[in-house]
């Protein structure tokens, strides 16, 4: 049996979650998560680990807007996303919710205006 | 100087705590509300705070900080709330007079029933640090940097050393990796880390970002612009030890040393202060030693987070309209 510790991230509260692997390498048992949030993350860390994307993307006019990841993206591609996001100029008007890159590097996530 | 206006419940800071009292007191019945910001936006430090992690208690989903501002402007839009931006409150008299400036007005005078105190924080710079060296450029105050990225697209360096190990600082190691800067590190002269543990690990160790404990920054190298820290491992009483001297060369030193509550304001109004918060002394009901003058979010005491300073400020708000008799 091997057992991985992971610090949830999906809350302030920070759980220390315990994962302990089957002889086949599959992950047989979580545990040390308060809530299924915890048991979620624990799962995706030792399959596919996701994080959600903040960033910032300059429009047309030379306006700063703060931007996210609609979904989490797999952690491995945060810097090919950050390059893309850097890429992109917005023409006004850019509002809050509009969708700035559809499908960003092939991940199922849109990058998306979180300001006004 | 025209004449004093009156309003019935005057908000000092348009951030998160200025803009939830302002909706609860709203929502208790008080309608002669006004808001003054210094700022050109609402939002307060929020609109910098572009990371998620926000919202989770309040509103049961984590949403980054522009985003839970973005939820209460709108209820101060839809209210109709009225607020004044760009507009800086430069006194605050006992008899809950506040004296405000900015450039369509000029210098003026508003006579307030009741009064909340809502100007958050500001975070402690290098003057309160007190490392030798040289003074070069170089060196920012976390939240700084922060601004600068987020707000203005400015980049302050390419190799970074964070002095302090607060949350700023580690969403700020994060944010200017992401951005292509290469964080050498982050050292605390404290045992134990500062921030939340879910920021050791998504802001430095996703990025496999060194943090050294009990270890400080002990000298400051460059004349111009920095170039370089001296680093230094201290012992439990937080004495250097003599011979762990180690040089890391660096263009940018980012502090992140904590946050004091701004309250020069309720000072000169004779409001008392708590010494341990920093903040005024208050109530069950957030009022301060000066009847009908409230205080809530940052300025009462740092909070660490903004869910708890809506909480704070919904009490602060109907107090409020309680007390102008909404
Ligand atoms: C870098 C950083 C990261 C954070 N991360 C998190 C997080 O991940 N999760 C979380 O829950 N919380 C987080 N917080 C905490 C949260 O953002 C704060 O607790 C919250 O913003 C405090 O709200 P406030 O309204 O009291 O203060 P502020 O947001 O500072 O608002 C005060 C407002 O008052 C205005 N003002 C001040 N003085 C005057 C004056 N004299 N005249 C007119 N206007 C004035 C200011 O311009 C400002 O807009 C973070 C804070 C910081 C700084
Ligand atoms: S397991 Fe649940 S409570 Fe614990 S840190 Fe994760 S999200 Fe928060």
């Amino acid at each position: 049996m091997k057992e991985r510790k992971i610090t949830c991230i999906m809350c302030p509260k920070g759980c220390n979650i315990s994962v302990t692997f089957a002889e086949d390498g599959s992950a047989a048992d979580i545990s040390g998560n308060s809530c299924p949030r915890g048991h979620e993350y624990a799962w995706n860390e030792v399959h596919h680990p996701v994080r959600t994307l903040t960033s910032t993307v300059r429009t047309a006019s030379g306006r700063m807007v703060a931007v996210k990841s609609s979904v989490p993206v797999p952690k491995e591609l945060l810097f090919d996303v950050m390059a893309c996001i850097n890429t992109v100029r917005p023409e006004e008007p850019v509002k809050f919710g509009d969708i700035v890159i559809n499908n960003v590097c092939g991940t199922d996530a849109d990058i998306v205006v979180t300001s006004e | 100087m025209s004449e004093a206006r009156n309003v019935g419940i005057l908000i000092i800071g348009g951030g998160p705590a200025g803009l939830s009292a302002a909706v609860s007191a709203y929502e208790a019945g008080a309608r002669d509300i006004l808001i003054l910001e210094r700022e050109e936006t609402l939002g307060g430090i929020l609109k910098q705070c572009i990371h998620s992690g926000f919202g989770l208690h309040r509103f049961g989903e984590e949403l980054t900080g522009p985003e839970y501002a973005h939820r209460y402007i709108q209820k101060v839009l839809e209210y109709k709330i009225p607020y004044l931006l760009n507009t800086m409150v430069t006194g605050l008299a006992a008899d809950k007079t506040v004296t405000a400036v900015n450039s369509e007005d000029g210098i003026f005078e508003i006579k307030a029933k009741a009064v909340i105190l809502a100007m958050g924080c500001r975070e402690r710079s290098r003057g309160a640090l007190n490392i030798p060296g040289t003074r070069p450029a170089g060196i920012y105050t976390a939240g700084t940097a922060q601004k600068y990225v987020n707000l203005m697209g400015y980049m302050p360096g390419k190799e970074v050393v964070i002095l302090g190990s607060g949350d700023i600082g580690l969403i700020m190691a994060r944010r200017m990796t992401l951005e292509g800067a290469k964080v050498k590190l982050c050292c605390d002269i404290l045992p134990v880390p500062g921030g939340l543990p879910r920021n050791i690990e998504q802001c430095l160790n996703d990025f496999g970002i060194p943090l050294r404990l009990s270890c400080t920054v002990s000298e400051i190298h460059g004349r111009d612009r920095i170039t370089g820290v001296t680093l230094v491992s201290v012992d439990e009483n937080r004495k250097p030890i003599p011979g762990s001297e180690e040089y890391v060369s660096c263009d940018t030193l980012l502090l992140s040393c904590g946050l004091i509550p701004e309250n020069e304001l309720s000072r000169g109004a004779g409001i008392e202060i708590d010494p341990k918060t920093s903040g005024p002394v208050t109530d069950e009901n957030l009022q301060t030693s000066i009847e009908g003058v409230f205080a809530c979010g940052n300025v009462h005491h740092v909070h660490g987070l903004v869910d708890d300073v809506s909480i704070q400020a919904d009490i602060a708000g109907k107090a409020a309209a309680q007390y102008v008799g909404a």
